[in-house]
């Protein structure tokens, strides 16, 4: 002890101090996040699966990642995004992207299940990132209830509170939620893809994320209780709705009952 | 009922007990002489007269579906748990007045398809006291006598958007909060006393415990009360009035052409009211309406993505909209002696529907001040033939069409697959510039159907026939028009400008000025209807249509 009270006037102990300080939060950081993202880890990944992943990679996407995945001027680095990022961006064919623009849509996947799982396997051997969830936390038979509020504070203002989703700026938006998989809503709360933010597990637990999934499957499962849904937009579907059809069928019959006469 | 039992002839017995029981009633109530004046009321025949009358059954459906719903409907904000058979929100906390909408929509027989049909009706009425509207506007039937009655119809429309609005806040769900939020927000911009009518109307800060039954007393008491007022003084006028008819052989000022009420009339509107019933059932039978178990109970802090009040209030939604926050550092929030004036909530939210409701209701005074036209008019105007209000109309109308639109801009940008920001911009450009660019496609639109209908009038139809004359000519036979449809396209009066004129001290005032150039401005483009004369010697070569005497050669 008296060895170190010696030495704190030492000029390299503040130096020495902000060094440990910020080894610390960062350790801790560190420790936290990829504590967050591990739980849900359970997709086995094999060697082979990771070098066939990479000769994918390096064939079909390396152009604008980068070889290594350490990314480009035309596309970011993929170490660390995990394997659910590349799930939900491969699987749903938003990646390889059609053409640059304020976001990619989506459209038939490139690659078939096989291939995915490779590509994932070999970005998750880069860097610790969230991981695909497991079968548990996609079963469906979470509280609805619970998902749905969860759902209404958290997703609802971009999503639109009926899944029907939304415009954001520039030409960016949020994609409408019915037969989305819930493995693809999972992996896009935890990794954020396109404009999304990410609900890591601290946002919202992966519980919660069960709950959400389960509501989301609920409501595209009950259907519309009151006829045709007119795109579940709102008002502005039916104010269209009863100007064009319900004004025009009643235009039609006035004309009818006033035919007879000049 | 047709019996002639009067109280001059007591001694008139009916031969059959149905005759005297009728007896009996008309000779207490008068009803034969009721009927006999009103059965002999005269309705002209068109479909566009037919507006108004569908704007009446829908207040009647609306009537009759809201006592059902009233039923049921508890507006209490009191927090419970939701109990009802509607999974995704079982347990879940929200007030009464949801709750009871829902157990409406999911544990009441039939009430589903009642608030469907109620809510329909709702927009289907103001959607039609829209169109009735503008059809008065577009023939020019406010002209005198029927200023007044103009107006009443202006309140009648602000009176339906009162109902509707009050109406889509009770199920208290999210949707509806956030709409209610908006008013919060616009009555709070008011200087100085807007604070304070916002803490009364919600019985202090947004959202309260109250706002929901006074909405609800509004809804079911005051405002169709005041609309049923508003029916009757309108529905009086129009039997003063008489109805008003589009121009045809023998119809004039004078007299009205058509149907009388009675059997033949009375039968139509009837067989309509079961019509726009019908109509109404099949759109609530299937087809969702305000789903409202999908937007969950409100809640002041989530908001829904493509929020968006009912379609009479879109207007006023797309003006905020449009609103910059800032332009180009031009910043429209000051903080005045600490209290803050924000112009970008305070101006999209009052001013473009205070022009358009002071236009509305001001518009045949200035279009009376403009013609000095002291003339009783009974007979329509078609729309081209009065080019400028025409075009002022389709102006106006567009002008509110880029507002409505703006409603709508997230899906028209989703759906389009544009940037919203871009969607904005067009039509914030649009805003000002669309009303110009329709007043000057619509004038010229109403004069060249003018010039057609002249060139018809005086040259007859083109056949197709072409014929060779025997020194070698080729002409196209035109077959003349027969004199009623001809009576169409020259019976029609032409306003000409009304120079200024001098006053009873032989002056002419600056106002009378100032009238003369809005008057020039109104009637100086003019197509004057083929006269006799012209007619008579029209059947020669097309180069005479133009020559119409007092008409300004038209620029093409």
């Amino acid at each position: 002890m008296k060895a170190l009270s010696q030495k704190r006037r030492h000029p390299l102990a503040a130096i020495a101090l902000l060094l440990m300080g910020l080894l610390l939060t960062g350790g801790l950081y560190a420790v936290a996040t990829t504590v967050n993202e591990a739980k849900a880890s359970t997709a086995e990944f094999t060697a082979s699966d990771t070098q066939e992943g990479e000769k994918l990679f390096e064939a079909n996407c390396a152009t604008c990642h980068g070889m290594g995945a350490s990314g480009t001027q035309d596309g970011p680095s993929l170490v660390g995004v995990g394997a659910a990022a590349v799930d939900f961006q491969v699987g749903t064919g938003r990646m390889p992207m059609q053409m640059n623009g304020p976001q990619a849509y989506k459209k038939p996947a490139q690659f078939n299940d096989t291939q995915t799982h490779q590509l994932a396997a070999y970005v998750a051997s880069l860097g610790a990132g969230p991981a695909i969830p497991s079968e548990e936390l996609l079963d469906e038979k979470g509280n609805a209830a619970e998902g749905g509020e969860l759902f209404r504070v958290n997703c609802a203002m971009c999503h639109n509170a009926a899944a029907a989703g939304g415009a954001l700026t520039r030409g960016k938006f949020a994609p409408a939620l019915a037969d989305v998989s819930g493995k693809h809503i999972y992996e896009a709360m935890a990794t954020g893809p396109q404009n999304m933010p990410v609900f890591n597990d601290s946002n919202i637990s992966p519980e919660g994320k069960r709950n959400i999934i389960t509501f989301l499957k609920q409501i595209e499962a009950n259907g519309s209780p009151g006829g045709a849904d007119l795109g579940a937009l709102g008002p502005v579907s039916e104010g269209l709705f009863v100007w064009i059809a319900g004004l025009g069928v009643i235009i039609a019959f006035t004309i009818w009952l006033t035919s007879r006469t000049s | 009922m047709s019996a002639a039992s009067t109280a001059e002839a007591p001694a008139y017995v009916a031969n059959t007990s149905v005759g005297r029981f009728t007896d009996f009633v008309d000779e207490r109530v008068g009803g034969s002489g009721i009927l006999r004046e009103f059965g002999r009321k005269v309705f002209p025949d068109h479909w566009s007269f037919m507006f108004g009358e569908v704007a009446l059954y829908s207040f009647v459906i609306l009537l009759m579906s809201g006592t059902f719903l009233t039923f049921f409907f508890d507006p209490s904000m009191a927090e419970t748990h939701y109990a009802g058979s509607y999974t995704p929100l079982k347990n879940v906390e929200m007030s009464v007045a949801y709750s009871s909408s829902l157990d409406i929509s999911f544990d009441v027989r039939g009430g589903l398809f009642m608030r469907q049909v109620h809510h329909w009706a709702a927009l289907l009425f103001v959607a039609s006291v829209a169109v009735h509207m503008l059809r008065v506007f577009f023939t020019g039937a406010f002209r005198k006598p029927r200023e007044m009655n103009w107006v009443v119809g202006g309140v009648l429309l602000i009176l339906a958007m009162a109902a509707g609005f009050t109406g889509y806040s009770l199920p208290d769900d999210l949707l509806s909060g956030n709409g209610l939020r908006i008013i919060d927000g616009v009555i709070k911009s008011i200087p100085v006393i807007g604070t304070y009518i916002s803490f009364f109307l919600f019985g202090g800060e947004f959202p309260g415990t109250v706002i929901i039954s006074r909405l609800y007393t509004l809804h079911i008491l005051l405002v169709p009360a005041l609309i049923l007022l508003m029916i009757v003084v309108h529905l009086f006028m129009v039997v003063v009035h008489k109805h008003t008819q589009y121009p045809g052989p023998g119809r004039n000022d004078r007299n009205v052409v058509g149907y009388p009420l009675g059997p033949v009339y009375a039968a139509k509107a009837g067989g309509f009211f079961f019509i726009v019933f019908g109509v109404i059932a099949l759109m609530a039978g299937f087809f969702t309406i305000n789903p409202i178990w999908n937007y969950g109970p409100y809640d002041p802090s989530p908001v829904s993505a493509g929020t968006q009040p009912d379609w009479y209030i879109g207007f006023v939604d797309g003006a905020l909209r449009l609103m910059p926050g800032v332009v180009s550092g031009f910043h429209f929030e000051y903080i005045i002696f600490g209290h803050v004036l924000t112009l970008n909530v305070l101006l999209p939210a009052l001013v473009p529907a205070g022009i358009i409701f002071t236009v509305l209701f001001t518009y045949p005074w200035i279009e009376r001040w403009i013609t000095k036209d002291n003339r009783e008019h009974h007979v329509l105007d078609r729309p081209r033939n009065a080019p400028t209000r025409t075009a002022i109309g389709v102006a106006g109308f567009t002008w509110y069409s880029v507002m409505w639109a703006a409603a709508g801009s997230d899906l028209i940008a989703t759906h389009f697959h544009v940037a919203l920001n871009d969607v904005t911009y067009w039509l914030r450009a649009l805003f000002f510039v669309g009303p110009f660019i329709a007043f000057a496609v619509t004038k010229r639109v109403a004069l060249a159907l003018q010039r057609k209908d002249r060139e018809i009038a005086l040259h007859g139809r083109e056949t197709g026939r072409i014929v060779r004359l025997p020194h070698g000519e080729f002409i196209e036979v035109h077959a003349p028009l027969d004199e009623y449809k001809r009576y169409k396209l020259v019976g029609f009066e032409s306003l000409a400008p009304l120079p200024a004129q001098p006053n009873e001290h032989g002056v002419v005032t600056r106002k009378e000025n100032r009238r003369a150039k809005l008057s020039r401005w109104f009637f100086e483009d003019r197509v004057a209807p083929a006269t006799p004369a012209e007619l008579e010697a029209g059947h020669g070569h097309h180069e005479a249509v133009e020559a119409g005497e007092g008409q300004k050669t038209l620029s093409h």
